[in-house]
């Protein structure tokens, strides 16, 4: 590797500005897994690469495929097949299928017509539906594989090709910011050393940019005309999904040898660029083309989008066999009735008035009789075919689509910032809203918005930039009446403690609750202005340090170095700041973000780093005397940052000539490495930091050195011997060496940087919790990052038992997967005993898990355990996981746990776990549409969840499951009417209602009503819904619709059904039901039991119904005026037959058939409204308490019981503000308690008390 | 699930604005009952006042927000009726106090009709055919007259209605229901629109031959026993005028219809048809051709005009014709007076009762709980969270 002092390289060409060779910033890059050079060739690794000859890959066995990604479902011709048998896979489907096939022949008791129809529109649509997603599909799939990308075309010429051309071994050329058009060998870049950044936001979330580097060998192809010339063969691995490895080796021949003598390179991941992958910081690259299409690995990681049905869906499946059972049960004995009356030897003789055997009609042939039975059992299946309805299907969609406009147009969806507001962009989910339990989250962009603020310091043991910590505001301001009875009961306590001593002890852990008690009287708008500086990453505000204002503190030398650190160890550039090139602020650009921040808060402090040479860092300071100079440090050394390291130095030579060393790293770390004589201030850092840390901050510690000359001599040049050696050893023996000069250091404090969540992501999460749902965190990010979010929202606190589940060091470097698996088992058992241990139990547990650690946990013999121990635990992290394996998390959970699932996530690498997950939200934000498309609902911000999931999944689940049960009833209800009539009619099959009655029941007469129920059904109003999260858990628990309720229901139906039919058969027939001595015929009774049908199933419905807006009532009270007026209409057709004039001669003039239906609808309709009042007045159920305690109430809300039962309501949880808060008051009730219970002992030990207690009784004799 | 894309569509066409806005003081005003909370309304209201008052130049980027209407919002004004108990005492009271009034009404109705039920299907036949019954009624040849006295138990006013009541006879049977034509009936011009009435359609059963007017089983089937009254040696006048429904005299059976061809195949069914007699005028057929719903049924035979006294007996002479003696059918000759509700039906007035009954014992239940027991509304001690606490 380069390095600084290397100045070989820098003299060999004119750097053009840009052209920093970042490289050389870095002293050496460790633990660079070796490559595995011994496994290429075998089976597995036989992908050759003919490199800049794509010619080659034309023909077989190294035709590789195309570039062409396609993801959709369907192409014009396979279309139509494959979506129809998608659609009737449904069960319902077929069975409509086969009711529409036999409708056309002579058995239908309906029109074809009738039954075709709905099914046309039900299929109809939802292959529309299909097909529509898959035509975005195919134009996204078309703007992808069309963008451009220069391709070499021989002698060095680059042209201008569509992606979807581009062949194996093609060599092409990516400028900055575009993306990779598959996966690529970097052979060099604009840099000199074959350096340049990748974002991989797309493959795995995280922000901050990634270093890849070309073999030395192919860095001089770094201009266009060279790559007539270049001529090479990619030895590597077979495709596969695996994102961070990569084996293969290059064979190398010098174009002037003459393929003499190919020499053979190693390759690893660090030369490989993935598609989707964005180049930035870095002009172009070129790279040769690998793999392609759906080779590559992040395709690979894709999956095939699932078509998801939510779970009251699937079980309505369930619903619909038990009434096709039911179907043909009724149908078999419906045709085995007809077959015992038809096939008697005397039948034909006897009922001498049908005439069998003359011109037979094939339902009633005496000679075939099992014909006849098995025809007259088609044509129950049709006839019956009331009981599965495929009007609900209809309905539901319908409803479904209402709710999601609903869902569409909420004002309180709407996100101003954006514009955009929370989609529903399948409605058929709508439901499921309201019963998740379990949240899959995304980091990066969900929760945070991807924005680094520098807000905390401490320096020299004093803290800088603290405003009081949230939480501790809450509790304190939550006890204060709590603290205050404390004082008067202390005041009152034997007068031994003064009032003095009772403040004294209100300030009990350090000063914090102190600062939190002014703050509190400062009132809020002071904590709200603490909030934006106005200036993008700094979010601090101290008037201690701002505006130059240190330099009249006591210790300015500390707080210079203290800068200083902050302004030159890092690896960051300023760019010039083209809106504010007034202001002089300068803008930067580094690895990390975090690095960003600080030298934008040195910056502000008055530090601002202005330049970099390969050899110098500027920095622009501010002397004591208050006046700005220019300063030149010379850059020695670079020690650079590693995950093992976790530090970084800088070694520097300042203008006087001293030698210092600056460090910055993980407190831990650190503090091992401080002198003796530094510190002074590590007790009040360690303080601060883990106040830091309970914030959710990410802290570093910042530490320095004065090294004399004579050692840094002695140490460089042991340093530079360590360089040279070529070798495995070589990494660490540079770390060896970097550990001599990186100890002894001054701690000079510590700084703390927020990841900004989104706006009200923590009130989200807390609501969340209390509504009993469960929140993971999966990110790609590293698990330091991962931790600390987890602290910022409050998953985690810090009195929690946090187990980490990883890989310990060993066990890793010997990669074997026995190991690993048996390492990983006992870590998981481990933490398993504690969460069931009887002490602990109660306590609340956090997971948090490594991506190498997961890998092995959910391998399918230890998976279990991984997950018994994780629903244990109240939080669940997992970092560095990768897309596929989140989409594995949630497959598992989902299948362990049964329980439903959410997952939310923004970019491209939640692709997989919003596809996999009961529900997925995308993030409609800065990044990719990928994850948007690929989502069931779309919401700009996390904070929607809230109202999406508490609100309007709660309607959403209580409105289907409504609806569901009573379509069911509705039709059990008409249905088995009509098979009661069978009984009365010989088997025949003859039909009580006319056929246009039938065809309006679903269709106008009972349909509204119950979309309005399904659309418009509020059981409590939004506030409610929000203010008792409790009400969410009937979702969760899944009562609404719960077999109970279904069979339930079912029964209502056969009992009303029972009690229509008999009630109308034994009133009406046996004698007239006029004045006039008229008896009833068939449309008579029909009429009469089907106005009372129509009558007791929309009175159900009222009462069923708790909210009526004038929707309800209109829909309600038209539908049963509608059938009057249907009747009247229909009965003065000429040509209807035997319904002509049936309302206005026959029934509408007796008394009989109005006292009829009133008779019948009330006995309908009174066992449920007696199982209503007795479960309202013995088993209320949450929602209705609350609603009488809303509304039923002169006084309308008693506030206090109201407040009260709003704070019981929320699950106990140990996730969240609210928790942390309850939390914290605990622990301070607790010191509190202790503090006190220590006085009055001591005081009624001291020596003093004793004596006086002496006197007194002294006194008293 | 399909509307995803509709729904975009909409969104950007922004045509359904279910609900006109109000001004804000309607909004405030609004019934007590209204579930929303009022300061959600003004603050929503102040957003559609700024979107009134910005003007063009930013309708733009507002166009994107949700419009706002109580209907989209979900904050129509609504009627929440909580079931209290008030609400169940009196709900369950006003059922009773409906109820019974109406049972006894029904039930008194119902006494006061007289009805005599007399079955002559078993003692119209002789004693010498009483082992081949079928035999008898199916032979021509046989004297079928038979003569019966019968015992009027109560006074009867006019009108008294006449009825033949069959029993175990399927008139609903599919293939019997369906075969007869309306057309036919109707007009003389449809004669030939047999397609239904098979296998009565056409003369000789065959397709080509002349029609049977009216055709069909149902017509075939026609009940042919006939009923003279006798009372103190005096023929008592039955009319059989008026006893069909008006719309099938005046518009079903068609004036110019006169039967043609019936009863002229070899197997003879039921009754036959004056030829010179249009079908309008055939009561006897027109009432027969309404299909009974149920398999014992009764149908109007026709009216006496005068009144018969308590014990009077009267004396039937009755043609005993209709062959129900294959299907094991029962044939009984009714005598019914009638009031408001129709004919005699205690299971009415009885149901009525006992429904009113049932409501007024839950009434008076829940009254009693209301008074022992009463649960205060809104109870907090049922909420979920509270009972678990408790156990």
């Amino acid at each position: 590797m380069a390095t600084q002092s290397s100045a070989n390289s820098q003299n060999k060409k004119k750097n053009n500005k840009g052209k920093v060779k970042w490289s050389n910033l870095y002293t050496f890059s460790c633990f660079r897994p070796p490559p595995r050079l011994a496994e290429v060739g075998q089976p597995g690794f036989i992908r050759v690469v003919f490199c800049n000859d794509p010619g080659k890959h034309r023909t077989k066995p190294y035709k590789y495929c195309s570039n062409d990604v396609t993801t959709t479902k369907y192409n014009v011709i396979t279309f139509l097949p494959k979506s129809l048998f998608e659609q009737f896979r449904r069960v319902a489907n077929l069975y409509f299928l086969l009711v529409a096939v036999l409708s056309v022949t002579s058995l239908a008791p309906f029109s074809p017509l009738s039954l075709i129809a709905p099914l046309v529109f039900v299929v109809g649509i939802s292959m529309l539906k299909e097909g529509v997603e898959d035509w975005h599909r195919f134009i996204q799939d078309l703007e992808v594989n069309s963008r451009k990308v220069k391709v070499h075309i021989g002698d060095g010429k680059f042209v201008d090709r569509p992606w979807k051309v581009l062949r194996v071994g093609d060599v092409v050329k990516v400028n900055k910011n575009d993306y990779f058009p598959c996966d690529l060998l970097l052979l060099s870049s604009s840099y000199e050393d074959g350096v340049c950044y990748v974002e991989t936001m797309n493959l795995d979330g995280e922000t901050n940019l990634k270093i890849k580097r070309c073999l030395e060998c192919t860095l001089r192809f770094d201009e266009d005309i060279k790559f007539s010339k270049l001529k090479a063969v990619v030895k590597c691995e077979d495709p596969n999904s695996s994102l961070y490895t990569f084996v293969g080796n290059l064979e190398f021949g010098d174009e002037d040898e003459l393929n003499s003598s190919y020499s053979l390179f190693p390759l690893s991941n660090s030369q490989f660029l993935l598609r989707d992958s964005k180049l930035r910081n870095t002009d172009y690259v070129y790279g040769v083309v690998v793999f392609t299409g759906r080779d590559t690995k992040v395709v690979r990681n894709s999956m095939k989008s699932p078509s998801k049905r939510s779970r009251i869906e699937r079980k309505m499946d369930y619903v619909i066999y038990v009434l096709f059972f039911m179907l043909l049960l009724i149908s078999l004995i419906a045709s085995v009735g007809s077959v015992q009356y038809t096939d008697q030897e005397q039948t034909v003789e006897q009922w001498w008035y049908l005439q069998l055997m003359y011109d037979t009609d094939a339902s009633f042939d005496p000679r075939k009789p099992f014909v006849s039975g098995f025809l007259q059992f088609l044509r129950a299946l049709i006839l019956y075919g009331y009981l599965i309805p495929i009007s609900l299907y209809v309905s539901i969609e319908v409803v479904k689509f209402l709710q999601a406009m609903l869902i569409n147009n909420d004002q309180q969806l709407f996100d101003e910032m954006s514009g955009k507001s929370v989609e529903a962009r399948t409605s058929n989910l709508n439901e499921e809203l309201g019963q998740v339990e379990m949240i899959l989250t995304d980091k990066t962009g969900t929760l945070t918005c991807n924005q680094m603020e520098f807000r905390k310091c401490s320096i020299e043991g004093i803290s800088y930039g603290g405003d009081v910590n949230e939480i501790v505001r809450a509790a304190s301001q939550r006890m204060n009446i709590d603290i205050e009875s404390y004082r008067f009961n202390l005041d009152g306590d034997e007068s031994v403690s003064t009032p003095r001593d009772s403040v004294e002890m209100v300030e009990i852990s350090s000063d914090q609750i102190n600062e939190s008690k002014n703050s509190i009287l400062d009132g809020e708008h002071d904590v709200k202005n603490l909030g934006a500086t106005g200036i993008k990453g700094f979010n601090f505000r101290d008037k201690r340090l701002m505006n130059k204002m240190w330099v009249h503190g006591s210790n300015v030398w500390d707080m210079m170095m203290f800068f200083r650190v902050m302004a030159l160890c890092h690896t960051g550039i300023p760019v010039e700041n083209e809106e504010q090139s007034g202001s002089h602020k300068l803008k930067y650009e580094a690895e990390s973000p975090e690095e960003v921040t600080f030298l934008i808060a040195a910056q502000e402090f008055g530090f601002q780093f202005c330049r970099r040479t390969q050899s110098s860092m500027f920095v622009k300071e501010i002397d004591p005397s208050a006046s700005e100079v220019e300063r030149e440090y010379k850059l020695l050394n670079l020690l650079e940052f590693s995950s093992s390291r976790k530090r970084m130095s800088v070694i520097i030579r300042d203008e006087f000539g001293q030698i210092f060393l600056f460090c910055k790293g993980a407190d831990n770390i650190i503090f091992d490495r401080l002198g003796d004589g530094g510190r002074t201030y590590q007790h009040a850092t360690t303080l601060h930091l883990a106040n830091y840390a309970e914030d959710g901050l990410r802290t570093m510690v910042f530490a320095y050195k004065k090294i004399k000359d004579s050692e840094y001599e002695e140490w460089s040049s042991s340093f530079s011997k360590a360089k040279a050696i070529i070798g495995p050893e070589r990494e660490e023996l540079l770390e060896n060496v970097s550990e001599n000069i990186e100890k002894d250091l001054v701690l000079l404090g510590a700084v703390a940087v927020d990841d900004k969540l989104q706006d009200g992501v923590t009130e989200c999460i807390d609501k969340l919790a209390q509504a009993g749902l469960r929140i993971w965190l999966l990110t790609g990010d590293k698990k330091e990052t991962a931790v600390n979010i987890g602290f910022a929202c409050s998953l985690l606190r810090h009195d929690m038992h946090m187990f980490h589940l990883s890989l310990s060091r060993d066990v890793e470097s010997k990669n074997q997967l026995k190991a690993m698996k048996d390492d990983i088992l006992n870590q998981i058992k481990a933490s398993y005993q504690v969460t069931t241990n009887e002490n602990t139990k109660e306590d609340p547990f956090a997971l948090v898990v490594d991506g190498k650690a997961l890998e092995i946990a959910l391998t399918n013999d230890i998976k279990d355990d991984f997950l018994q121990l994780a629903v244990n635990c109240a939080s669940v992290i997992c970092c560095r996981v990768s897309p596929k394996q989140k989409a594995l998390i949630t497959r598992l959970v989902k299948k362990y746990t049964g329980k439903m699932t959410l997952a939310i996530g923004d970019g491209a690498n939640d692709v997989g776990m919003i596809q996999e997950a009961d529900i997925g939200i995308g993030i409609s934000g800065m990044e990719g549409m990928q994850a948007v498309m690929a989502s069931d609902f779309s919401m700009p911000q996390f904070r929607f969840l809230e109202r999406l999931l508490i609100v309007h999944g709660h309607w959403c689940y209580k409105r289907i499951s409504k609806m569901i049960l009573y379509f069911v009833y509705k039709n059990i209800v008409f249905g088995l009417t009509l098979f009661y009539y069978e009984l009365y009619s010989r088997f025949s099959g003859d039909v009580l209602y006319d056929g246009w009655y039938m065809v309006m029941f679903n269709l106008f007469l009972t349909s509204l009503p119950v979309i309005s129920l399904g659309v418009l059904e509020q059981d409590v109003s939004s506030d409610i819904c929000l203010q008792f999260p409790a009400l969410y858990q009937q979702g969760q628990k899944g009562i609404f619709f719960s077999w109970k309720q279904i069979i339930g229901w079912m029964g209502n139906g056969i009992l009303t059904s029972l009690v229509i039919s008999i009630l109308n058969v034994y009133i009406l027939s046996p004698s007239a039901f006029r004045k006039g001595g008229q008896v009833v015929d068939i449309a008579h009774l029909g009429v009469t039991t089907y106005t009372t049908i129509v009558w007791t199933v929309n009175c159900q419905i009222v009462l069923i119904i708790t909210h009526f807006t004038w929707i309800q009532h209109i829909f309600i009270w038209g539908s049963i005026f509608s059938w009057y007026i249907f009747l009247l209409f229909y009965g003065a057709l000429p040509y209807s037959k035997r319904e002509y004039k049936l309302l206005v001669e026959a029934v509408g003039p007796a008394p009989m058939y109005w006292i009829v239906v009133l008779l019948v609808v009330v006995i309908s309709l009174l066992p449920y409204f007696i199982y209503m009042v007795i479960q309202r007045s013995f088993y209320p159920m949450d929602d209705l308490v609350i609603q009488e305690m809303k509304h039923g109430r002169k006084v309308v809300v008693d506030d206090e019981m109201w407040l009260r039962e709003k704070k019981s309501s929320r699950k106990a949880t140990h996730i969240g503000v609210s928790a942390r808060v309850d939390a914290k008051i605990l622990y301070l009730k607790d010191q509190l308690h202790k503090k006190r219970m220590f006085i009055i002992k001591s005081t009624t030990n001291s020596p003093i008390r004793r004596s006086i207690t002496i006197n007194t009784l002294e006194n008293r004799d | 699930m399909f509307f995803g894309y509709l729904l975009r569509l909409r969104r950007n066409l922004q045509l359904l604005v279910i609900e006109k806005l109000k001004p804000p003081a309607d909004l405030l005003n609004a019934s007590a009952v209204q579930s929303s909370a009022a300061d959600g309304l003004v603050v929503a209201d102040d957003a559609v006042m700024n979107e009134v008052t910005n003007g063009a130049s930013k309708s733009k980027r507002i166009s994107k927000k949700p419009q706002y209407s109580r209907f989209t919002q979900q904050e129509l004004p609504a009627w929440k009726p909580i079931l209290t108990p008030g609400w169940v005492i009196t709900s369950f009271l006003a059922i009773a106090f409906l109820f019974i009034p109406i049972g006894l009404v029904s039930l008194f109705a119902s006494e006061r009709v007289v009805e005599i039920v007399y079955r002559y299907d078993q003692d119209c036949v002789p004693e010498m055919y009483r082992g081949n019954v079928t035999a008898y009624i199916q032979n021509s040849l046989t004297n079928k007259t038979c003569i019966e006295n019968i015992t009027v138990p109560k006074r009867m006013d006019p009108p008294i209605y006449v009825y033949y009541l069959l029993d175990n006879f399927y008139q609903n049977h599919r293939r019997y229901v369906k075969s007869r034509s309306d057309k036919q009936l109707r007009s003389a011009a449809y004669e030939f629109s047999t397609k239904e009435c098979e296998p009565e359609a056409r003369l000789n059963k065959s397709r080509v031959s002349l029609p049977i007017v009216p055709c069909g089983l149902i017509a075939w089937s026609l009940f042919n026993d006939t009923y003279n009254l006798i009372m103190k040696e005096k023929v008592l006048d039955i009319n059989k005028k008026g006893i069909a429904w008006k719309s099938d005299t005046k518009v079903k059976f068609g004036s110019n219809v006169y039967p043609k061809n019936f009863q002229s195949n070899d197997l003879i069914g039921g009754g036959k048809l004056n030829e010179s007699i249009p079908l309008s005028e055939q009561e006897d057929l027109i009432v027969w051709m309404r299909t009974a719903a149920l398999p014992t049924f009764r149908k109007l035979y026709g009216k006496i005009n005068t009144s018969l006294e308590a014990h009077d007996t009267i004396t039937v002479v009755l043609e005993n014709n209709y062959n129900t003696y294959s299907f094991g059918g029962q044939k009984k000759l009714v005598l019914s007076t009638t009031s408001w509700i129709g004919g005699k039906n205690d299971f009415l007035g009885i149901a009525y009762l006992t429904v009113g009954g049932i409501c007024l014992f839950m009434a008076l239940n829940f009254i009693l709980l209301y008074v022992f027991k009463p649960r205060p509304l809104g109870d907090p001690s049922y909420l979920s969270w509270n009972r678990k606490t408790v156990n």
